[in-house]
């Protein structure tokens, strides 16, 4: 009798924590279904994931700079005033009076695409997603495939003929990925 | 009126000195007249005639929308475009207490606001998921939310004096103003993430924006089903535009860029994209040419707001109360200490309560100025032990050109005129 009365306690509190457990259980999500994922899906991967079909040469990509990339990041990369695209330009202040003698003195530590991005698949990512910046996402998949091989070859890192696609660019070395070491996991 | 800016005094302070003249004028005038009468005859004289105006004239209406007082406008944001894209610096000189309005909240925008209807607004979670779920903000608002109080700051604050070879001489909210603090409201993403059901391989989750730049960054998922927070409310009232209206990533005490506005998409993931920001300006150099990444939380700060750069103590001796803001993005604040000789000396600060974990903690300590050149520091340390480095232990740490993560202790020099000015100590 007083086991069962037991069990019967214990019935109870555990169905009294189930309820507890269902009563947190919300559950307002809809499906969200192949079609509508592949609408926004952009995002590229160092190993080349999700980087879609097309290709684009350097040469191509040399005049689709000028027309969509020179107007804000200048005609060799390094002018501003949007970010230094190219090579030991860092990211100083136009206005800074010391600019000249901060690039003279640290010629390779910069921020340049060039000399800190570790993975060349960044840059078919960010072109495609947020450039160039008054129309974003204008681009062809082949003209961003292009323009991607120009700045690696502005960069020194491609030669003048290469043609980038979803092969070839995973396999560009960019010199940033050697010094890159993560905070992450950070210390306790 | 004490610590304001020379700008703000010169609009504000001519009017208050006149009016102590007259009303001085007036109470001795009326003094007169009381002492004249003399308790015989009638007293003919309004009572109006010795009070201010405010005091004898009907108030004027509110508003639907309440603004600061107009004696007020000169505490605003100031923008710099120096690096290229639009920064809105909160002028922290003028705040006092821990909470930031939400019109004076920092802003950084490497692609503009985008105008977002919140109805049309979906939040899509998928990849390394059981089921990829979509939630719209009305049914987004029906979860159970929580609400804590935390800073946001962009991972470059107070660049100018990590990178300036010379202390330049700007107001605090110029120099350090993209630090802000404020109550965020929100769904939990624990929530979120149970109910989509993580499979094994899920490591890392690519957070991005629906702005023009569609903003991304990956995190890592145990931190994120730990703290991370899908804001809907600041300071109780929906995110402002600048903000990520309808809907913001909120990661406490983590750099302001990973906290993704207009927040779209979750892609859960097994590793992370490099995406631009972590590739490039939210990265480090160290001094030894290494590059670090993912260095995600702000570390221990503090900073004196009163007296702060470009202020001018009106009077040479007497009492002055000093008093800042503390923060660490790794907790809550356990001591700021404060030195008025340049580091010779240093004196505990008292914290005014309520101490919150990853929050500003506004410290005071009373100080008799006796007219000579001092130099005011502010050093703060966590729970955790964590202490603000000085600026030279900072640097020595990073390439000259670095400038993220810069918290090294904040100094002020106040001359023998009562001007006060950034300088390196």
């Amino acid at each position: 009798m007083r086991e069962r009365l037991m069990a019967l306690l214990l019935a109870l509190v555990l169905g009294f924590v189930l309820w507890g457990q269902a009563a947190h259980a919300v559950d307002l999500g809809q499906p969200l279904d192949a079609a509508q994922i592949a609408r926004f899906d952009i995002t590229v991967f160092p190993d080349g994931r999700n980087l879609p079909k097309g290709q684009g040469s350097v040469s191509q990509g040399a005049a689709l700079y000028q027309a969509q990339c020179a107007g804000c990041h200048g005609p060799k990369g390094i002018e501003g005033p949007a970010a230094r695209l190219v090579g030991s330009d860092g990211f100083f202040g136009w206005t800074d009076p010391l600019r000249v003698l901060r690039i003279k003195n640290y010629p390779l530590l910069v921020q340049s695409v060039g000399a800190r991005w570790p993975y060349a698949t960044t840059l078919f990512d960010y072109v495609r997603r947020a450039m160039p910046y008054h129309a974003p996402k204008s681009l062809g998949d082949d003209e961003v495939y292009a323009i991607t091989a120009q700045l690696l070859h502005m960069n020194g890192l491609v030669s003048a003929t290469a043609v980038m696609d979803k092969d070839s660019l995973p396999r560009v070395e960019m010199p940033a990925r050697d010094k890159t070491f993560s905070a992450w996991p950070q210390k306790p | 009126m004490v610590w304001d800016t020379a700008e703000a005094q010169a609009g504000a302070a001519a009017p208050r000195r006149q009016f102590l003249r007259r009303g001085m004028g007036l109470g001795a005038a009326a003094w007169a007249g009381v002492a004249s009468a003399g308790g015989a005859g009638p007293v003919v004289t309004p009572l109006g005639e010795r009070l201010p105006n405010a005091m004898k004239t009907p108030g004027g209406s509110d508003l639907a929308y309440g603004l600061p007082s107009p004696h007020e406008s000169s505490v605003v944001r100031t923008e710099s475009r120096a690096a290229g894209f639009s920064v809105w610096r909160s002028p922290l000189q003028h705040q006092r207490g821990i909470i930031t309005p939400n019109g004076l909240h920092f802003a950084t925008h490497h692609n503009g606001i985008p105008d977002i209807t919140p109805e049309q607004h979906v939040l899509m979670v998928h990849g390394l998921v059981q089921r990829p779920l979509k939630f719209d903000m009305e049914r987004l608002a029906r979860y159970p939310m929580v609400s804590k109080v935390h800073f946001l700051e962009c991972a470059g604050n107070s660049a100018a004096n990590a990178l300036s070879l010379t202390a330049l001489d700007h107001t605090l909210g110029d120099l350090a103003g993209e630090v802000s603090c404020a109550e965020w409201t929100g769904v939990p993403l624990s929530y979120i993430f149970n109910e989509v059901g993580l499979k094994d391989s899920a490591q890392w989750v690519v957070v991005e924006g629906a702005d023009g730049g569609s903003h991304s960054r990956s995190l890592p998922l145990s931190a994120l089903a730990k703290d991370g927070m899908l804001a809907l409310y600041q300071n109780g009232e929906r995110l402002r535009a600048s903000q990520g209206y309808p809907l913001r990533l909120f990661m406490p005490g983590w750099e302001g860029n990973v906290n993704v506005k207009w927040l779209h998409r979750l892609e859960v993931v097994d590793a992370p994209a490099y995406t631009k920001d972590e590739s490039g300006l939210y990265t480090q150099v160290l001094k030894d040419g290494r590059i670090e990444r993912f260095a995600f939380p702000m570390e221990v700060k503090s900073l004196i707001t009163h007296p702060s750069g470009q202020q001018t103590l009106p009077e040479a001796k007497g009492f002055y109360e000093i008093g800042g803001l503390a923060w660490s993005g790794r907790g809550r604040i356990t001591k700021v200490e404060v030195s008025v000789d340049g580091g010779a000396t240093w004196a505990s600060a008292t914290l005014q309560a309520p101490v919150l974990d990853r929050a500003f903690t506004r410290f005071t300590l009373p100080w008799q100025w006796q007219g000579k050149k001092a130099v005011l520091m502010s050093r703060a340390t966590d729970e955790h032990g964590n202490v603000q480095p000085t600026r030279s232990a900072w640097k020595s740490r990073y390439a000259a050109h670095s400038f993220n993560h810069y918290n090294a202790i904040q100094a002020w020099q106040v001359g023998r005129d009562g001007r006060v000015e950034n300088t390196y100590a």
